[in-house]
């Protein structure tokens, strides 16, 4: 059955992972100890929760909006306008923040041509800033999916409770919306964070040498350096990690959700 | 309130802005009269275009790509019906966590995916070819395709599907002449979204490509060398207006499929 040729498929992705834990412990050893990889590691993880944090900092305003303040009717009309973007070409996009932070970029000519600076600003492109900037902007989309569904499901009367028991807007935000919609904070969170940890393309592009992240090592494993297994081992171990983060982070989002009741 | 809209209406102003910066800047490149990707503009010019049409390697790479794209829909569609029906007609054991598996490319790095394919097929012993791109695409576009035709069949009424065994129709006739017709909708609409993605796709591409490379491939390889940007962003622009109208024609057959089986149409895809 075709359907079993799936599940099989996505089986065989994950079933190597064993056949090469069991021919060479090492380069698991080596993807732990060596300072290097420590380090990647730890900057992937950082850039990844800025990501993320962004992603969602940007995302939830946009979701409230569609859900609260667009009639019914042009909502959907509102989300396809939303998507569009991420159906343009992936390597295009990155590639024009480039343009547009770069040195002669857009924002640097714009600043200049305003009179508001004298020399071209040096620090939003090639280091981390620029990464989270782009990577960002590449996953909110995904982001505003899950909050958006999420916040159409709350409901209204409760808010209005809120409201008729003397919760001002701020306060009922918080004690009713937040948490009624953190479900769907909690899936935009994962869905932005697994992914970025792996982006190959985007720290290439505007990351300069401060910005790689572990996909360009594993990436470099596979291919220059002729070390598969190092690179498997790297890529399951980043995998890991960020599961346990995600895992890590559900389960302090149940316990909040719990302590508001 | 006035002053809270005013607050979300700039918001999402700037938010577009933010949004839709690359897509805009893209076309304005593809027609600036320079061969420096950069600002101030120097005139209008379709030379890039013409450009485009002399590079035979380009049409090499497009040419891979369009076969790669055809046949991961046409693959992936087919699966997607397939699991579709499986997941919302019956229930067997364990079904939550087998869809859960399929879908889990979705939220997978493509790295991760990319990676592990290739380390499969060097294990098999296959050599590295345009099949080899197509099996990687086939696993990340399914996820979408199921989630397209899932909500496509739970649309379905299954009293159209029980009456038509009632008047006598066999099960392979009342899938041809009953489910099909009614779920044609979401099955065009799912063929071009894997069309879409799959032409789009790096970095499984990237890994996977032996000597032939994909059209994303070969843009990657052609972002190294500055004097042939100006021709890449009209490529660009090409791709953007392209995807685009496929989008909107994808759209258009959801919108028509859902309107067929007498359901309020509610959100976008996804």
């Amino acid at each position: 059955m075709p359907l079993l040729l799936v599940v099989a498929l996505s089986f065989w992705t994950q079933d190597y992972l064993t056949l090469h834990r069991t021919f060479s412990l090492q380069s698991y050893k080596t993807a732990w100890t060596e300072p290097m990889y420590q380090y990647l590691m730890g900057r992937s993880l950082k850039i990844s929760m800025m990501v993320t944090a962004m992603t969602v900092l940007l995302a939830y305003p946009v979701a409230y909006f569609i859900s609260f303040y667009v009639a019914p009717k042009r909502k959907a009309m509102w989300i396809f306008l939303i998507t569009i973007p991420f159906w343009t070409s992936y390597l295009m996009r990155i590639f024009l923040w480039k343009v547009i932070l770069g040195y002669n970029g857009v924002v640097n000519g714009s600043l200049m041509g305003l009179g508001l600076i004298e020399e071209p600003l040096s620090f939003i492109l090639y280091n981390q800033n620029a990464v989270v900037l782009t990577l960002a902007h590449s996953w909110v989309p995904f982001a505003i999916l899950p909050i958006f569904v999420a916040l159409e499901r709350v409901d209204r009367s409760l808010m209005e409770a809120a409201e008729d028991l003397g919760d001002s807007k701020i306060r009922r935000f918080f004690r009713v919306t937040l948490p009624l919609s953190m479900p769907g904070v909690i899936a935009a969170t994962i869905i932005v964070f697994i992914p970025t940890i792996g982006d190959y393309v985007t720290p290439r592009l505007v990351g300069g040498p401060n910005g790689l992240m572990i996909a360009n090592m594993i990436e470099l494993q596979f291919k220059k350096a002729n070390n598969a297994p190092l690179g498997a081992a790297l890529a399951i171990s980043a995998m890991a990690i960020v599961t346990c983060v995600a895992l890590i982070f559900i389960w302090m989002n149940k316990k909040y959700i719990r302590g508001t009741k | 309130m006035l002053g809270r809209g005013h607050f979300f209406k700039w918001y999402m102003g700037i938010f577009l802005v933010f949004l839709y910066a690359p897509a805009i800047l893209l076309p304005v490149f593809a027609f600036n009269d320079s061969s420096v990707v950069s600002f101030p503009l120097k005139g209008f010019t379709t030379k890039w275009f013409a450009v485009l049409q002399t590079t035979d390697s380009l049409h090499v790479a497009v040419r891979n790509s369009l076969m790669i794209a055809v046949t991961t829909a046409i693959f992936s569609t087919l699966f997607g019906v397939l699991a579709a029906r499986a997941s919302t007609r019956f229930s067997f054991p364990g079904r939550r966590s087998i869809m859960g598996f399929i879908m889990l490319p979705m939220v997978l790095p493509e790295i991760i995916i990319g990676v592990s394919l290739l380390v499969v097929i060097i294990q098999i012993g296959f050599e590295l070819s345009l099949w080899s791109i197509i099996l990687g695409h086939i696993l990340i576009c399914t996820p979408f395709c199921i989630a397209i035709l899932s909500s496509a069949f739970m649309n379905l009424d299954q009293s159209l599907e029980e009456a038509s065994f009632d008047l006598g129709q066999t099960r392979w006739n009342t899938f041809w002449l009953v489910i099909l017709p009614l779920v044609m909708p979401g099955i065009v609409a799912s063929l071009l979204i894997a069309f879409t993605i799959s032409l789009d796709e790096f970095i499984i591409a990237f890994f996977l490509a032996g000597t032939e490379p994909t059209l994303p491939v070969y843009i990657w390889g052609q972002l190294r060398f500055p004097q042939k940007l100006p021709s890449l962003m009209a490529l660009g622009t090409i791709l953007l207006v392209l995807s685009i109208s496929l989008l909107l024609i994808a759209d258009y057959f959801r919108r028509r499929g859902v309107r067929k089986t007498g359901i309020e149409n509610s959100g976008g895809f996804l």
